[in-house]
């Protein structure tokens, strides 16, 4: 199971970088293995806002749908079109292959997150 | 998963050997897929695929008064049956829900033996055996004493006659043969399917049921033969637009609004044959109906239908579908509605998707006839 160093994540299972202000945001590998084949990702618009913890898309395999959740608040700033035509490319490299991009709002938001060892002793638990 | 509660098929050991990700359902311990759900999906619909079905019930009805007994019980013409001879119907209620759905093989005009679905099990039989008073007969439940194993798949046939010198080829669709050798030891089997594709059920003793699991294997592997979990069994029931209970069927729906009036034979008597005849003469207030997303979007279970902002029924299964590749679903809707072509919405999240209503034949089913 892949997990990133310097990446934040959620016990939703998704991941987010950050640069600046910038957070990049995707689900991880335990995640798109659970889901199996993802046949439809349900990507927001482009300056839409959302709160920490609100869903702004999903993800679906053949089986079943999974809210995708804001990590941290803020601004849709792009979106990554090619999962519109090839969402199964988040099974092939889900940290490659990203959701979104937003603007946060607040980064102290960050602090609430799991750094990349306590995300690995989370689906150790889970699993 | 905590399976400490789930009860255990007698295959359940098997499992983990081929890879099983097994899960509770209905209160069973099964696999929901081995190597994934799409390449299930397609050894099935292009080799072959072995499923565990061993939760599902099953009883028999023997006696002088059986046939009159399991005739006022469902809604199709038992009359109809000869000896190994299958028939697909519904049991419902006075009013016109349903029980549940089953089949029901004729051993001899006074021995039936009758498959009911495994979530269904206590209440089928306490139904059966609350309408049973005064007919002369002996109801015996044989769910804990069978096993069963479904092949399904164009190469079924060919993996299954390696293991018997029976010639299949004599089994016609929805028959059965009783105390047939496969690999030796004594089984029940029948040509039906829940796939849309040509395919064996085999009804063997428990202790016999890994031994023929794994024979299956040893002859089969060759001929693409996988085995195959309760995700793919959903997928490929859905294509081929086969019911399911608690989704297309339940206490609130009738065989008519299922689509199934072809099962319902009103010129029989049998529990709930008033209320039908009823609802058909009055005219069906909700249809079951097969659409296809113009938006993307998947539909999925209960999601709601709507016309506008009207809401005009709910999805009863929906899913992207592996072999057409495209998001299809099926719904209970309000009949004025229910008009080929015509455009509807699926809610999904927050969003209103469009949606035509299209035949439910979405997959040609590949029956051996």
């Amino acid at each position: 199971m892949k997990i990133m160093e310097g990446y934040y994540y959620t016990k939703e299972h998704e991941w987010i970088s950050v640069k600046g202000n910038v957070g990049t945001i995707g689900i991880s590998d335990y995640a798109q293995h659970a889901l199996g084949d993802i046949v439809f990702v349900d990507l927001p618009e482009e300056e839409e806002s959302f709160d920490r913890g609100e869903a702004f898309g999903a993800i679906e395999s053949v089986k079943a749908a999974s809210d995708t959740y804001l990590p941290v608040g803020g601004t849709v700033i792009e979106i990554n079109e090619s999962l519109e035509d090839e969402p199964g490319l988040i099974n092939v490299d889900c940290y490659e292959n990203w959701i979104v991009k937003i603007e946060i709002a607040d980064l102290s938001e960050l602090d609430e997150l799991m750094d990349s060892a306590e995300y690995e002793a989370h689906i150790s638990e889970e699993e | 998963m905590d399976l400490t509660n789930s009860r255990k098929t007698p295959l359940f050991d098997v499992f983990e050997k081929y890879g099983g990700k097994v899960v509770d359902y209905s209160g069973w311990a099964l696999p929901v897929e081995f190597e994934g759900l799409i390449p299930e999906h397609e050894a099935v619909r292009n080799a072959a695929g072995l499923f565990d079905v061993s939760h599902m019930g099953e009883v028999t009805v023997k006696g002088p008064d059986a046939f009159k007994f399991v005739q006022n019980l469902v809604t199709n013409d038992v009359s109809l049956l000869e000896d190994n001879k299958i028939l697909y119907a519904m049991m419902c209620y006075e009013d016109g829900g349903i029980v549940d759905d089953l089949l029901v093989y004729r051993f001899a005009e006074d021995y039936y033996f009758i498959v009911i679905n495994a979530g269904n099990v206590e209440k089928d039989i306490a139904w059966m055996i609350k309408q049973s008073q005064g007919y002369d007969m002996v109801f015996t439940d044989l769910s804990n004493e069978t096993a069963e194993l479904a092949i399904q798949g164009p190469h079924a046939q060919t993996i299954l006659q390696k293991l018997t010198d029976k010639n299949l080829d004599e089994v016609g669709f929805f028959y059965c043969a009783r105390d047939i050798e496969i690999a030796g030891v004594n089984c029940l089997i029948s040509r039906t399917g829940y796939t849309g594709e040509d395919g064996f059920e085999v009804y063997v003793k428990p202790d016999k049921a890994v031994y023929i699991w794994e024979k299956l294997f040893e002859v089969g592997a060759v001929d693409g033969l996988k085995p195959v979990g309760l995700g793919c069994r959903d997928t490929l029931r859905f294509e081929a637009a086969l019911p399911l209970y608690g989704n297309e069927l339940g206490a609130d729906i009738s065989p008519l609004e299922a689509g199934l009036g072809y099962f319902v034979k009103l010129d029989t008597d049998f529990i709930g044959r008033d209320a039908l005849a009823k609802q058909k003469e009055d005219g069906l207030k909700r249809k079951t109906v097969g659409f296809e997303m113009k938006g993307r979007g998947i539909p999925r279970h209960e999601y709601k239908i709507l016309s506008g902002d009207k809401e005009i029924g709910y999805v009863t299964t929906g899913y992207y579908s592996p072999t057409l590749k495209k998001s299809i679903g099926l719904g209970l809707i309000s009949a004025e509605y229910a008009t080929m072509g015509g455009t509807i919405d699926i809610g999904i999240r927050k969003k209103k998707v469009a949606a035509e209503i299209i035949s439910k034949r979405f997959y040609q089913k590949k029956y051996k006839k």
